[in-house]
C-alpha cells in the first residue's frame, strides 16, 4: 500500500497526469473481458460457460456490497433487493424497449440493437438502484450495528412485496405502445418477469466485473476510500477528523446499491427471469457470506470468495438443498478460525511481502 | 482570580485580544438526562486551560459539544470570533479547532502513516502538510520508527502519541485533548504532558481535560474545576493546585 511517506515524496508526480496510470486499467478491463469471451468456450462445454456469467454476476454483486459491509463497515442485509431493482429495470428496459421499437423481442438480427437496450437497461439500473441506496443509505445513518441490519433487511423485503404486487407482463408491441409507463412496470407480479433475451455474454458480463474491480480498488485506496475506511474503524474519531459522516455513508451506499443494479441488471440478461425472491433474504445472505468469507474490506477476497461459492454448489449438485446449512457451518467455523475473513483488509498481492513489513515495523 | 460558584462572579472584562474560545451559559443532554448545567469558561490565545473533575463531571462532554459532536441544548460556543454552536464537526475542524477524543480513537487496522494521513484529511496543501508532518514525528521519535505499523499494535503510550500527532496534522489553532494520560504508565504521562507544553510553546493553544488534576494543574496556565455539569472553580492553575478544597478532593491530600 502507498504510505503517505511516499506520497509526499513525490508529490508533484502524485498529483500529475500520468497516461499510463489513468488509462491502463480500463484497458485491461477490456482485454479481460475478451479473454473470457475467447477462451471460456475453449476450455468448458456449454454448460459451465454459463456458470462463468453466474459467476462473473456475483463477484459484481459481492465486490459492490464490500464497499459499503466491509470498506465502510455498514452492515448492510438488503444488496439483493438493490439487485433485484436493477434486475427488473434492466430487463424491462430491454423488453418493453424492444417492443416498442422492433414490435418483438429477441429478434437476434438485431442483435447490436439488442446489446445497446441491454447498456441502456445497465444504466437505467444501475440508476434506479442508487436511488434507492441514497433512500434507505439516509435513514440509516442514524443506525448502528443490528438496526442498520434490521432496515436493510426490511428494505430488501419490502421490495419482494412490491414486486409481487406488480401487474401481468404486457407481451404485445400494441399493448406496450398503447401506454408504456405502465408496460414498463408490469413486471409480471409473483411469476417473475420472462422473456427477456440473453444478450449478456460473458464478454459483457466479465467487462463489468472488471470495471467494478477497478473502480472499487480505486475507491479503496482513494481519500473518500481513507474516509471509508476511517467509519469503519472509529466513528467518533473519524467525526473529530473532520469526516462528514452522513455524506460518506450516503456515498458508500449509493455506490454499492448502483453496481449492485448493475449485477442484477447483467444477471437478468444471463437468460434467468428475475422473479420477486430474488430480492429477499436468502439472497442477500448469499452475497454477504461471500464478503465475510473473503474478508470484510478486500476486494480481491470478495472476487475469491464469490468464484469459490458459486463453483461449489455446482460441483456439489446433490448438496444443492444443503446450501444454508453449509454456509451456516462455514460462517462458524470462519468466526472461529479466521474471524477477519480469508484476507481481512488487505487485497491477495498484499500478503508476499507482509511477513517483511511486519519484521521491519518492529526494530 | 480565584472564586467558588456561589461567591458573584464579575462581569468578566474581556481583555482586548478577544479570546480564542468563549463558552456561555453551555447545556448538554443525553435524551432527559441533563449532563451539562450551563457552564462558561474561556481561553485565550496561547494558554494551556484545563478543565479538572471526577468521574461523570461533564468534562468529556464538554469538549466535545465544542468540537460538534454532540449538540447543545443552549448556549453559546464562540471560537474564534464566529458561533460554532450549531456547526457540524467537519465545518469545525476546517476553522482549526482538533479533537483529540478520550481513550485515543485511533484506526487500529490503519498503519500510523495512514492514521496521521487521515488527521490532515481537510487539507489539500501537501507541502505544508508534509512540513507539519515531520514536526509532528519530531515531536514523537517514536511514532517515526512505527510509520508502517498498524495502528493497533502500538501500545498505550505510542497510541496517545499518535492520537496528538494526528490531532496536530489539522494544524490546530486549538486543541483539545481528551484525558491523555488515560491508563498510561506514569512515565509516560510525564513524557506525554512534557510534549502537550513544548505543542503550546510552538504555539497551540489547548484545552486540557484531565483526571489526573496533579498533572494537569502543573502543565496549565489556568483551570476550571467541573462537578456534575457545574463549574465549581477556576482560576490560575497553580492557585488552584495549592487551595484546600482541591487539594483535598483532587489531589489526594488529607
Amino acid at each position: 500500500m502507498k504510505t503517505l511517506a511516499q506520497h509526499t515524496k513525490d508529490v508533484p508526480a502524485s498529483r500529475a497526469f500520468r497516461p499510463a496510470v489513468v488509462f491502463l486499467p480500463w484497458v485491461a478491463c477490456v482485454a479481460v473481458a475478451f479473454a473470457v469471451q475467447l477462451v471460456a468456450p475453449a476450455l468448458f462445454d456449454d454448460y459451465w460457460v454459463n456458470v462463468l456469467r453466474r459467476v462473473g454476476v456475483f463477484v459484481i454483486a459481492a465486490v459492490s456490497l464490500n464497499i459499503v459491509n466491509g470498506i465502510t463497515g455498514q452492515f448492510s442485509m438488503g444488496h439483493a433487493g438493490f439487485m433485484a431493482i436493477g434486475s427488473y429495470i434492466g430487463a424491462s428496459t430491454t423488453y418493453t424497449g424492444s417492443l416498442l421499437l422492433h414490435g418483438s423481442v429477441g429478434d437476434d438480427s438485431f442483435a447490436v440493437q439488442g446489446t445497446m437496450l441491454m447498456l441502456g437497461g445497465l444504466v437505467a439500473g444501475a440508476c434506479a438502484a442508487a436511488g434507492a441506496g441514497y433512500l434507505v443509505g439516509l435513514p440509516s445513518l442514524r443506525l448502528r450495528g443490528d438496526y442498520l441490519a434490521i432496515v436493510t433487511l426490511g428494505f430488501g423485503e419490502i421490495i419482494r412485496v412490491l414486486l409481487e404486487l406488480t401487474s401481468k407482463q404486457v407481451d404485445t408491441a400494441d399493448g406496450a405502445r398503447a401506454n408504456p409507463f405502465a408496460a414498463f412496470f408490469s413486471f409480471n407480479g409473483p411469476t417473475g418477469f420472462f422473456g427477456t433475451p440473453a444478450y449478456a455474454s460473458n464478454f459483457w458480463i466479465w467487462l463489468f466485473v472488471a470495471i467494478t474491480c477497478v473502480v472499487a480498488y480505486r475507491l479503496k485506496r482513494s481519500s473518500s476510500g481513507r474516509a471509508f475506511l476511517s467509519i469503519r474503524e472509529d466513528e467518533i474519531a473519524a467525526r473529530a477528523m473532520g469526516i462528514d459522516l452522513t455524506k460518506y455513508k450516503v456515498r458508500a451506499f449509493v455506490l454499492a446499491a448502483a453496481f449492485g443494479g448493475v449485477a442484477g441488471a447483467l444477471f437478468s440478461h444471463t437468460g434467468v427471469n428475475p422473479s420477486p425472491t430474488d430480492a429477499g433474504f436468502q439472497r442477500s445472505f448469499d452475497i454477504i457470506i461471500m464478503v465475510v468469507l473473503g474478508g470484510l474490506g478486500s476486494i480481491s477476497g470478495s472476487v475469491l470468495a464469490a468464484i469459490l461459492l458459486v463453483l461449489l454448489p455446482e460441483m456439489l449438485r446433490g448438496l444443492q438443498e444443503y446450501r444454508l446449512v453449509l454456509y451456516a457451518v462455514l460462517l462458524i467455523v470462519m468466526m472461529l478460525v479466521r474471524p477477519q475473513g480469508l484476507f481481512g483488509v488487505k487485497e491477495v498481492w498484499d500478503l508476499w511481502g507482509a511477513k517483511r513489513k511486519a519484521r521491519g515495523g518492529t526494530p | 482570580m480565584m472564586q467558588t460558584a456561589t461567591a458573584p462572579l464579575p462581569v468578566p472584562r474581556s481583555p482586548l485580544p478577544a479570546p480564542l474560545l468563549a463558552v456561555t451559559d453551555l447545556a448538554v443532554s443525553y435524551g432527559a438526562i441533563r449532563a451539562l448545567h450551563g457552564i462558561s469558561l474561556t481561553v485565550n490565545r496561547g494558554e494551556i486551560v484545563t478543565l479538572i473533575g471526577g468521574n461523570g463531571a461533564g468534562k468529556t462532554t464538554t469538549l466535545r459539544a465544542i468540537s460538534g459532536l454532540v449538540k447543545p441544548a443552549a448556549g453559546a460556543i464562540v471560537y474564534d470570533g464566529k458561533s460554532i454552536a450549531k456547526q457540524p464537526p467537519h465545518e469545525i475542524v476546517k476553522l482549526g479547532l482538533s479533537h483529540c477524543p478520550e481513550g485515543r480513537g485511533v484506526f487500529p487496522q490503519m498503519s500510523v502513516a495512514e492514521n496521521l494521513e487521515l488527521g490532515a484529511y481537510l487539507r489539500s496543501d501537501d507541502a505544508a502538510i508534509a512540513t507539519d508532518r515531520e514536526k509532528a514525528l519530531d515531536l514523537f521519535p517514536r511514532l517515526r520508527e512505527r510509520l508502517q505499523q498498524m495502528a493497533g499494535t502500538l501500545s498505550g503510550g505510542e497510541q496517545q502519541m499518535l492520537a496528538i500527532a494526528r490531532a496536530l496534522l489539522a494544524r490546530p489553532k486549538l486543541l483539545l485533548l481528551d484525558e491523555p494520560s488515560l491508563g498510561l504508565a506514569p512515565q509516560i504521562v510525564q513524557t506525554i504532558f512534557r510534549i502537550i507544553r513544548d505543542i503550546n510553546e510552538q504555539g497551540t493553544t489547548i484545552l486540557l481535560v484531565e483526571q489526573n488534576a496533579h498533572m494537569a494543574l502543573k502543565v496549565a496556565h489556568r483551570a476550571y474545576v467541573l462537578e456534575v455539569g457545574r463549574i465549581v472553580m477556576q482560576g490560575d492553575a497553580k492557585e488552584l493546585a495549592s487551595s484546600d478544597e482541591v487539594r483535598k478532593a483532587y489531589l489526594g491530600a488529607h
